[in-house]
């Protein structure tokens, strides 16, 4: 187990390196300039901006630069938020959008395996069918429309809860984007629950356990459950680096000021070194909560061996 | 005795997993229901079109975004173009439909071949591919489009691979989960004994067992890729006015939600209905493959 942990760590190396060369040279070849506008600047100043950020270099010296760069914890200046280094709007933007994808994310695996193992155990029954109806309009009605509703429901019309905005981090405030993000992860977790809730569920060692006499709730907590989490496990690694990185609509609907944007507008407005610095933060964590998975792996399912 | 002769003599027909979960899925009902309901929407959304008097990009300057009317003819309203909304609603069905069909076949048959073979091989060559999906994961997905779309044009086709080209990686990691658990069951050491080649064994024992997960995840792509293609579309990478998609047109109706809850709501439902009737027929596919339940 340690000597496969630590080979993992060694292996993360190249595949960071890798992960940003492609990412680089990808970003670079797509047409389209970070100084490109409406109004064309006059050659001399562009030039001068391009030389600024030595952008005038050979593409494999920028590489160079950057890597350089890297290894000192320099993210590089920002082209578009001119007063800003990359390192500190990614350090601005993360803390917010990790408590918001934290508690999502928590309150989604909770609620989901709850859900999935309820409507395993009630399989086909209206119970199960309730059940897993309720959990896909998580993802049968889009965020970008469940988000506007919450507000309108839960702050226009009944004014229990703030419309967006962070007030101060108060938790009142956190309510409805933390609800708006985990609606559909409840949907993925509860069905891949339930999914391989039923077929452990078949089992011939649950019957074993059945069979001896074993309360249901022992059955389920110390035998079913660990076996009939892989699957969401699997899918929780990618899935967690990816709400904590924070999400364009859910940040833009409850003007909350998030890392998510950064993705987006980053790409259109061709910033180059603020979407490199979050591709770069997203791939170590892809790096991390994959390797985490494969951990917990082996801990739910002896068999599971590296 | 002559009975026992005469019942070794009968042929015993052998029942494929195939056949055999087909017959399981016609006793669920509620998946056939759903599968119903869908062959009409699909039916509904490639024939429609014909039948209605307007064209999808259509302006009929004498009702402009007016709530559903029968008068008109325009049963479901108009937008605040002048456009029916009925036939842009079954217009966008098809690039929906398809989008979700094709994406998700790209991603189900790469993400299977690829995890099973991952977790099946284990050790080194398990490293390097999941390596390269990590990378895959963190690869920025827009300038990827924004690639594809200057080396091959606006082509739709080719946004559909490249939305399933992008799906995969989340298969192949549940399909490699589920076999790394897998491949160490006596009935696979039963095959390795009995020298059943790799591929054979991947093939015939690993991939029915992971049938279950799998088609549990494929009813929740295809959600995930309408809902990318609409994000697409709002950015201008995907489908163009005046074509349409369900994605699109309910991110059109979210905008104006409270002046024209008309223009949300139906193509709404229509997407609604249709991923819920994906769900149950998934539900009743995983039951009727799932090799422990007969």
């Amino acid at each position: 187990m340690l000597k496969y942990a630590l080979k993992r760590f060694i292996g993360a190396w190249p595949t960071l390196l890798i992960m940003i060369a492609i990412a680089f040279f990808m970003i670079r070849v797509a047409p389209g300039g970070p100084f490109d506008s409406e109004r064309k600047l006059p050659p001399e100043i562009e030039a001068r901006m391009l030389e600024a950020y030595h952008l005038d270099e050979p593409l494999y010296q920028q590489f160079g630069r950057y890597l350089a760069g890297l290894l000192k914890g320099d993210f590089g200046p920002s082209f578009q938020y001119k007063e800003y280094s990359v390192s500190e709007l990614v350090m601005a933007g993360f803390p917010v959008s990790l408590r918001l994808g934290g508690l999502a994310m928590l309150l989604a695996l909770v609620v989901g395996v709850g859900a999935g193992t309820v409507a395993a155990l009630r399989q086909n029954t209206r119970t199960d069918y309730t059940v897993m109806a309720v959990s896909m309009t998580g993802i049968s009605i889009p965020n970008f429309v469940m988000a506007p509703l919450l507000i309108l429901l839960f702050a226009v019309y009944l004014g229990w809860l703030p419309a967006g905005g962070l007030g101060g981090g108060s938790p009142a405030n956190l309510v409805l984007p933390v609800i708006a993000l985990a609606l559909p992860q409840i949907a993925y977790i509860s069905r891949l629950t339930r999914g391989s809730m039923i077929e452990v569920l078949h089992s011939n060692y649950i019957r074993t356990a059945r069979a001896k006499g074993l309360p249901e709730r022992v059955v389920i907590l110390r035998h079913a459950i660990k076996p009939a989490l892989l699957p969401v496990v699997s899918y929780l690694g990618p899935a967690t680096a990816a709400i904590i990185t924070g999400s364009v609509v859910i940040e833009q609907i409850f003007g909350v000021p998030g890392l998510g944007r950064y993705f987006v507008q980053g790409a259109l407005n061709r910033d180059y070194t603020l979407v490199l610095g979050v591709v770069v933060f997203y791939g170590v964590l892809i790096i991390v909560f994959n390797f985490l998975v494969d951990m917990i792996y082996a801990l739910l399912d002896p068999r599971v061996k590296y | 005795m002559a009975a026992l002769d005469a019942a070794q003599g009968m042929p015993v027909e052998g029942r494929s997993l195939w056949v055999d979960a087909w017959r399981r899925l016609l006793r669920n009902r509620a998946a056939v229901v759903a599968a119903f309901v869908l062959a009409t929407m699909t039916v509904a959304v490639i024939i429609g079109p014909w039948l209605i008097p307007f064209d999808y990009d259509f302006t009929d300057w004498g009702h402009i975004a007016i709530p559903p009317d029968l008068a008109s003819g325009h049963l479901f309203g108009t937008d605040s173009l002048g456009r029916d909304l009925l036939v842009r609603t079954l217009h966008g069905g098809r690039i929906s439909l398809l989008v979700g069909l094709v994406a998700t076949l790209v991603s189900l048959v790469i993400g299977i071949a690829y995890g099973a073979i991952a977790g099946y091989a284990g050790g080194r060559v398990d490293h390097v591919m999941m390596r390269i999906v990590d990378i895959l994961y963190a690869m920025p997905f827009m300038f990827f489009v924004i690639l594809l779309m200057v080396l091959f044009g606006r082509n739709i086709v080719l946004i559909f691979v490249a939305i399933g080209a992008i799906n995969w990686l989340d298969m192949a990691r549940i399909v490699r989960g589920q076999t790394l658990s897998l491949k160490h069951k006596e009935f696979i050491e039963a095959a390795e004994a009995l020298g059943t080649s790799t591929f054979a064994i991947i093939r015939r024992h690993i991939v029915p067992n992971l049938l279950g997960v799998v088609v549990v995840y494929v009813t929740l792509t295809i959600p995930q890729v309408i809902l990318v293609e609409s994000f697409l579309s709002f950015l201008g990478l995907g489908v163009q006015e005046p074509m349409t998609s369900w994605g699109a047109l309910v991110n059109d109706g979210a905008q104006e939600m409270e002046s024209s809850p008309w223009l949300l709501i139906f193509p709404a439902v229509f997407l609604a209905a249709t991923l819920f009737c994906f769900n149950f027929i998934g539900d009743g596919l995983r039951d009727a493959l799932d090799p422990k339940d007969r």
